[in-house]
């Protein structure tokens, strides 16, 4: 377009600033007078605004502002709310049997979004964000249907509760694994069999003549945990060592060291830290990961 | 940066008040149907009642932000549909950039709601104040009974146009019988209150007060519709190769050398915008057409063609000083550019007519859980976990089966679920979690991943619906 762009009144002859630069002179089109004037405006409500409100930095804190106002104190209140508005299905969280709230789609509808959050505040930290835990590290996943103190709800409850192994609560279950090497329980070559018998009975790769050594060892110096077949005993925390699933590895090296020198996992407990329908909300959590019993 | 010896002048300047005539004429009749059409349905389409059945509101037209549904006569759209807004708004613009290629700003000058509603205040001001001559006259007198009658009359009635706007407004948020009622027992949400009051205020500001600089200070569209227009856009245009030398007219004399324009500056006082079109198309010209009625209501009474000023392409002024017939309006209209605009603008709306007809009565979302990506079992099987987020749409509670198929033997199970099915209420969203497992060192438990396709079914009808994922196993 050629359009010419004029915005003054048709009357008025074109003005200029009085700016020339090399004979290029610049128009002025004034801008309308209320527009300096909102500028102006908005400089008084910035003092009335300073003056209300919590606006100039001190050493600690700001100047409080007249009325008062304060994002912490909102965020308080709204916390508080929540809290209030929650108040009755947490009281139906305690009250339910354990064993019922799994199915309860009402408890398990606060439940799973409240223990996700608890989980991912308190125990994401050694169990993961995912609860996938470490592997070979010893922080057991909770996602699979291999449990180390069982899988039932009541059961994931106490582990929650009193921890496992600590020495702060005298509830917490306890069970602790002879250090057969370095304590000198067994011979090393004891040892390299009964670890070959552990191979066998997990499936792995192994030297049957020397498993075959190993059965008696185990029979004389396992089974009263890991029970005859290696199958476990949730009851006393002995995992079991003929599945895929291995706590510190299942390599012929780890299962080695954990022999000669044993495994001690602690879990501290949260009866005092949380609350017990955070206790309940992330226990239904857990056993809603895929691997509740 | 001032040279030394600039006088100082002042960069702030009051708004000369602008008093626009009446006029008669096709675009005036044209402009108050469109106000008509326009307002109408802004005001009436919230009372348009459409039902829906029990559970759904029965309101035509309705932004239910409370539970987050967009109603609009047989279409609801979900906030996960929310494509179909940014679809509208892809049209409305390319809509935009189509008329104002082919005919420069129409939306400005007789579509803008800053248009039709200053419009409807000049109009209104004219009723309480009388025409041009008495406004500027009353504009000039001393604050007595009369100008502070006739002002309190005007904003009054202003103000109550404002309410109606932002009153308007609310009720497509909410059912409109029920928030009139509410409002007028003082019962409403004091967001409604709020929102009434913001938008009755800038109603009457922008309407009665700030006019013509809403559109040359504030609006953008001005700006950016340079960039659409070209030499064949039709534009409103003085004649000045017919017009000039401009000069009066007096009765019964002969004007020898002078052009048809008698510089009776009906066009001037006539325009909202305060401009003069003889100067040429300009920034401030929102193309309202007001003062080709003007100019042709002259030319009709001293005897002249008509069309001294009209619409025109850049391409036909060239001709026209040269002496060469104009090309027809719609040899302009059709060109290359308009029918690229029109093909781009019908293919969005093609694409969104068929995905409203493609929609599912089933919504299904489906994020695979990748932390951890794969879970080792204790007897070596491998399983993957997925949340899938299912969506009834339809208006009754539905039992979905959720099913898997792969080329490799995979398993499915539901949390919390004996069987694959899963009751989803009516209109609601439910989250489900669903465990996909590869036996111990089958294809899929190997593989590094394996595609899958999982199926959610409406045990109650045909409908059904599937989503591609992938299996993560242990790779190698």
């Amino acid at each position: 377009m050629c359009a010419k762009q004029v915005t003054r009144k048709p009357s008025e002859p074109v003005g200029t600033t009085g700016h020339e630069w090399d004979g290029i002179e610049e128009f002025n089109n004034p801008m309308p007078r209320w527009w300096v004037w909102t500028f102006y405006a908005t400089i008084v409500w910035a003092v009335g605004y300073m003056i209300a409100y919590p606006a100039w930095p001190l050493i600690s804190g700001a100047t409080p502002g007249v009325l008062g106002a304060s994002t912490r104190a909102d965020v308080a209140a709204e916390i508080q709310r929540f809290d209030e508005a929650n108040a009755g299905i947490k009281a139906q969280l305690v009250a339910a049997p354990l064993a019922s709230i799994p199915a309860d789609q009402t408890l398990m509808a606060y439940a799973e979004p409240a223990g996700a959050s608890v989980f991912r505040t308190n125990c994401a930290t050694c169990h993961g964000s995912g609860a996938a835990g470490v592997e070979g590290k010893g922080y057991p996943s909770l996602l699979d249907d291999d449990w180390l103190w069982g899988g039932t709800i009541e059961d994931i409850h106490l582990t929650i509760t009193h921890g496992i192994r600590n020495t702060t609560d005298p509830d917490a279950r306890y069970s602790e694994m002879p250090k057969f090497g370095v304590d000198g329980l067994l011979e090393d070559a004891q040892i390299d069999a009964v670890v070959e018998h552990v191979l066998a009975i997990s499936g792995q790769a192994h030297d049957a003549a020397l498993a075959a050594e190993g059965a008696t060892v185990y029979a004389d110096n396992c089974t009263g945990c890991h029970m005859e077949a290696g199958e476990g005993d949730p009851t006393q925390g002995a995992p079991a060592l003929n599945d895929a699933i291995w706590l510190y590895g299942g390599s012929r090296e780890k299962i080695k060291e954990t022999v000669v020198y044993a495994r001690f996992g602690v879990m501290p407990a949260w009866a005092g830290r949380l609350t017990e329908d955070e206790i309940r909300a992330v226990a239904a959590w857990v056993h809603s990961r895929g691997g509740g019993e | 940066m001032t040279s030394p010896d600039a006088e100082p002048t002042s960069l702030y300047t009051a708004r000369e008040p602008i008093f626009p005539r009446r006029v008669k004429g096709a675009f005036r009749t044209m402009k108050w149907w469109i106000m008509a059409v326009t307002l109408g349905i802004y005001y009436l389409t919230p009372w348009i009642r459409w039902d829906r059945g029990p559970n759904l509101p029965d309101q035509a037209v309705l932004v239910d932000l409370a539970n987050r549904r967009f109603f609009f006569f047989t279409i609801e759209i979900w906030p996960h549909e929310f494509y179909f807004v940014a679809g509208l708004l892809i049209m409305a613009g390319l809509g935009l950039f189509l008329f104002t290629s082919a005919a420069g700003r129409v939306w400005c000058g007789y579509a803008c709601p800053q248009t039709v509603w200053t419009d409807l205040y000049i109009l209104v001001e004219r009723w309480v104040e009388g025409d041009r001559n008495a406004r500027i006259r009353l504009h000039r007198q001393g604050w007595d009974g009369e100008k502070i009658r006739k002002r309190a009359l005007k904003w009054t009635l202003w103000l109550l146009i404002g309410l109606a706007t932002g009153g308007a407004w609310i009720f497509y948020f909410t059912d409109a019988p029920t928030l009139a009622a509410d409002l007028v027992q003082g019962t409403a949400h004091p967001v409604a209150y709020l929102t009434m009051l913001i938008l009755t205020l800038t109603t009457f500001a922008f309407g009665g007060f700030a006019r013509e600089q809403i559109c040359i200070y504030a609006c953008p569209w001005p700006r950016i519709q340079a960039a659409m227009m070209d030499e064949d856009t039709l534009t409103i245009a003085y004649r000045d190769w017919r017009g000039e030398p401009r000069g009066k007219l007096h009765q019964g004399e002969v004007a020898e050398g002078q052009g048809d324009c008698i510089d009776c500056m009906a066009c001037v006082n006539v325009c909202p915008m305060g401009i003069d079109i003889r100067n040429g198309q300009q920034l401030a010209c929102i193309t309202c057409g007001l003062c080709i009625d003007a100019c042709n209501d002259t030319m009709d009474r001293i005897g002249k063609p008509r069309d001294l000023i009209g619409y025109m392409a850049l391409t036909d002024e060239v001709r026209e000083r040269a002496g060469q017939t104009p090309k027809s309006v719609w040899s302009h209209v059709f060109r290359l550019r308009t029918v690229l605009y029109t093909v781009l603008w019908a293919g969005v709306g093609i694409g969104l007519v068929v995905a409203l007809f493609l929609r599912s009565e089933i919504d299904v979302n489906v994020s695979p859980v990748r932390n951890p990506t794969f879970v080792t079992l204790s007897d070596g099987t491998i399983r993957n976990t997925y949340d899938i987020r299912l969506r009834n749409k339809s208006g009754s509670d539905e039992t979905y089966s959720i099913s898997v198929t792969s080329e490799a033997g995979l398993v499915l199970r539901l949390e919390g679920s004996a069987d694959a099915l899963v009751r989803v209420p009516a209109n609601e969203t439910l989250q489900q979690r669903v465990y996909v497992e590869a036996a111990p060192g089958s294809a899929a438990a190997v593989a590094d991943r394996t595609e899958l396709r999982l199926w959610v079914a409406d045990t109650g009808s045909t409908a059904r619906v599937h989503h591609d994922t992938v299996f993560n196993g242990k790779g190698q």
